[in-house]
């Protein structure tokens, strides 16, 4: 196994309060030591050397929510693709779902998902289980066997369920393997055939609006069911201002609940719609400043724990299509750290919230050993230029898919190289390696 | 002639476009007075007339408009069930691109549909209605019967009566009378008022006989009945007889209030046949200048030098 020194770099790990000029040297795929930076060659031959002088090392991002489309609909997406996808955004880590075809629902899928990830480029992918068969709501899967295989999380995302006594049973009876459950929060009656946020714009635009209401009643649904239960509860995608209050209060009464938001619902609003662009299209849909503002502050406060993507490829079949008849979601794994240092250049994050939020917390919420730089622990890391500014290109993306509402925008902070186990996985430079 | 490929909207219009259009419709409103109803202006010109939704009047307002300036117009209609056979929107318009027209006149149920499709095409498309969003020609015709019946349309106070969420024409109406420095109220029950349409600067109101009162233009919306299986209303019987615009509601309206529908009327829903039919009601007229609205239309966008 290879020796690496990451010579130089302003070393930040949230996870241990760390953050200051260190030389990290890697062997046998975990992490070596982390010592003062000496300015000093390597004593021994055998050591790759990689200048990190006036660059970020951070351990490796975590996303635990993607959908990588395999297997089924591998023309969208690949789990080597969305691998590819993933170091190139920086992500060590991520958690597929399970609304695949067929659904990961049983531990046969799970496994097959694992071996395509093995063959894939070393980016840690974990599956999340389904947590009804089908994800049909009507029965709970079983997840003693999806966890033996795998699996490190069940939900249904993608689907809300809509039987309040089925989530109250998977709360329950995820306990004994201690999954989290991850709550695709939305009522389905009260969204409707809605395809934006209900509000001015969907006013404007003729569309049909999606009131926040049909999220917030489901989030406070879950919250009182993991009160009832005991389970533990993590919220998916949450775009609005009174689901925010809702986990904020929950996390206030002491429950065991996380949360997460998007890069797209932390940067962008309903007003995105205007020009009718599919790739502004997703579910939960963009909302208002207000709802924007308030998912900013709860990244702050630690009530959103973590910024995930739902990184959803489409491709052209589905998105160059009539607005109503568009496919809902966005890819997100390769500009997600973009956008998101694109808001600490910005002063709505500090450095440490935004890294936070993609590393130790993500990995926490979902209970895996992630998102940390410890020694002796897996060498899993992201080197970053925190001053380069690009374009966001959808052609040059390794995803399959190219439906992104950040396309031409610029950013502000750059992957320049992912480290999986020691190995370099992506290097902006040379390609991978 | 107009600076500008497309007809997407009334919303992105200025009030010196809208001025240009209604004047070039007022000339040519008397072609379709002559015995040979037809100039040769848009000769050698094709139009194809894209429906995605069932029309009986718009089509052929713009059929008609489309012939009388020489133009050879082409009819698709096509039913929402058989687009959904994989055809994605762009290679749609693509083929249709292919054929060379001038314009494409699109009507479609999905709101911003015209939009995309311009964005494909080098022709011009001209929204004929899509989903809930816009209906520029329908605002445009009612405009010019506005201003033909009254002579002006600064400081008149427009009353839009009936499913605001789901009108195209509201929409465009409320964008076409306040650019033209009318005053627009829209009433209707609040399950169809859609949320911050006062946005678009009109004002809202619940109570019908308070906003006819105050009404110089009072524009009766078709209501759709299927959507009563939609809970937006109980039944047509109550619709009927709180947002219903009949003799007794029409009592209190102003001296020389007129009446406008887009139709096609549902006679004893959303208007009575006395008042569907009577002196203050301009519905036949709105379809005569339609014809003339959209030939001004095709003229200034195809007529210039986009040759």
């Amino acid at each position: 196994m290879r020796r690496l020194l990451l010579k130089g770099g302003r070393v930040l790990d949230p996870s241990r309060s760390v953050d200051g000029t260190y030389d990290v040297a890697v062997t046998g795929g975990r992490i070596a030591s982390i010592r003062p930076a000496t300015g000093e060659p390597p004593r021994e031959e055998g050591w790759r050397v990689i200048d990190c002088t006036g660059l970020l090392v951070i351990p490796g991002l975590v996303d635990i929510h993607t959908h990588l489309r395999e297997p089924g609909e591998e023309y969208k997406e690949t789990i080597r693709t969305g691998a590819e996808a993933a170091a190139a955004g920086g992500f060590t880590t991520v958690l597929c779902m399970a609304n695949t075809r067929p659904v990961n629902d049983n531990a046969s899928v799970t496994r097959y998902i694992k071996k395509r990830a093995e063959e894939a480029c070393g980016v840690k992918v974990l599956p999340v289980g389904a947590l009804s068969v089908g994800l049909k709501g009507e029965r709970l899967t079983e997840m003693g066997d999806l966890r033996d295989a795998g699996c490190v999380a069940v939900s249904d995302d993608g689907m809300p369920v809509v039987d309040g006594s089925l989530m109250r049973r998977a709360l329950e009876y995820s306990r004994i393997f201690g999954l989290p459950v991850i709550s695709h929060a939305e009522d389905p009656l009260l969204a409707g055939d809605g395809v934006m946020n209900e509000g001015a714009v969907s006013t404007r635009l003729g569309l049909k609006g999606i009131p926040r209401h049909a999220e917030e009643i489901m989030v406070a649904r879950d919250i009182a069911l993991a009160e009832l239960t005991g389970g533990r509860l993590h919220i998916a995608h949450v775009s609005t201002r009174g689901s925010v209050e809702l986990v904020r209060s929950a996390k206030k009464r002491g429950l065991d609940v996380t949360a997460e938001a998007t890069p797209h619902h932390l940067a962008l609003t309903d007003e995105m719609l205007l020009g009718y662009d599919t790739d502004c299209k997703m579910n939960p849909p963009l909302r208002t400043v207000e709802d924007r503002d308030a998912l900013r502050e709860g990244v702050k406060d630690g009530t959103i724990d973590t910024i995930a993507t739902d990184h959803a490829p489409h491709s052209s079949i589905e998105k160059d299509v009539e607005f109503d008849d568009a496919a809902c979601g966005v890819v997100g794994l390769e500009t997600a750290l973009g956008v998101v240092l694109s808001l600490v250049d910005d002063g709505v994050l500090t450095l440490d919230e935004a890294i936070r939020a993609m590393t130790v917390n993500p990995s926490r919420a979902v209970g895996i050993d992630a998102g940390t730089l410890e020694v002796g622990g897996a060498a899993d890391i992201a080197i970053v230029d925190l001053e380069e500014r690009w374009t966001v290109d959808p052609s040059l993306f390794r995803s399959r898919s190219r439906n992104t509402p950040f396309k031409g925008m610029e950013m502000k902070g750059r992957v320049m190289k992912t480290i999986v186990d020691g190995e370099v996985v992506y290097d902006r430079e040379g390609k991978s390696s | 002639m107009l600076d500008r490929k497309d007809i997407l909207g009334i919303e992105e219009l200025g009030r010196d476009e809208i001025e240009t259009i209604l004047s070039t419709a007022a000339s040519f409103k008397e072609v379709s007075t002559r015995e040979i109803k037809k100039v040769p202006t848009l000769r050698g010109k094709t139009v194809i007339n894209l429906f995605y939704e069932p029309s009986t009047r718009t089509r052929t307002s713009f059929e008609i408009a489309a012939k009388r300036m020489s133009a050879d117009a082409i009819n698709i209609s096509v039913s929402a069930s058989s687009i959904k056979k994989g055809e994605t929107l762009k290679d749609t318009a693509l083929n249709l691109e292919a054929m060379a027209p001038d314009c494409i006149v699109v009507r479609h149920g999905s709101a911003g549909t015209p939009r995309m499709l311009a964005g494909y095409l080098d022709c011009s498309v001209i929204n004929a209605g899509d989903g809930a969003h816009e209906h520029p020609s329908q605002a445009l015709l009612d405009i010019f019967t506005v201003k033909e019946r009254l002579g002006r349309i600064e400081g008149l106070h427009v009353v839009i009566v009936g499913d605001i969420a789901h009108s195209r024409v509201a929409r465009s109406n409320i964008h076409g009378f306040t650019k033209m420095g009318a005053r627009v109220t829209v009433c209707g029950p609040p399950t169809m008022i859609p949320p911050g349409i006062e946005s678009l600067g009109c004002s809202v109101t619940h109570e019908m006989e308070g906003a006819v009162e105050d009404a110089d233009v009072i524009m009766m919306l078709r209501i759709q009945l299927e959507r009563q299986t939609k809970a937006l209303f109980p039944s047509i019987r109550e619709y009927s007889r709180l947002y219903g615009l009949d003799a007794g509601k029409l009592k209190r309206a102003k001296e020389g209030v007129i009446i406008l529908h887009p139709g096609p009327i549902n006679r004893g829903v959303e208007i009575s046949p006395e008042v569907a039919d009577g002196p203050w009601s301009l519905i036949l007229d709105q379809v005569t200048n339609g014809v003339a609205v959209r030939m001004a239309l095709f003229y200034l966008l195809l007529g210039g030098a986009r040759e």
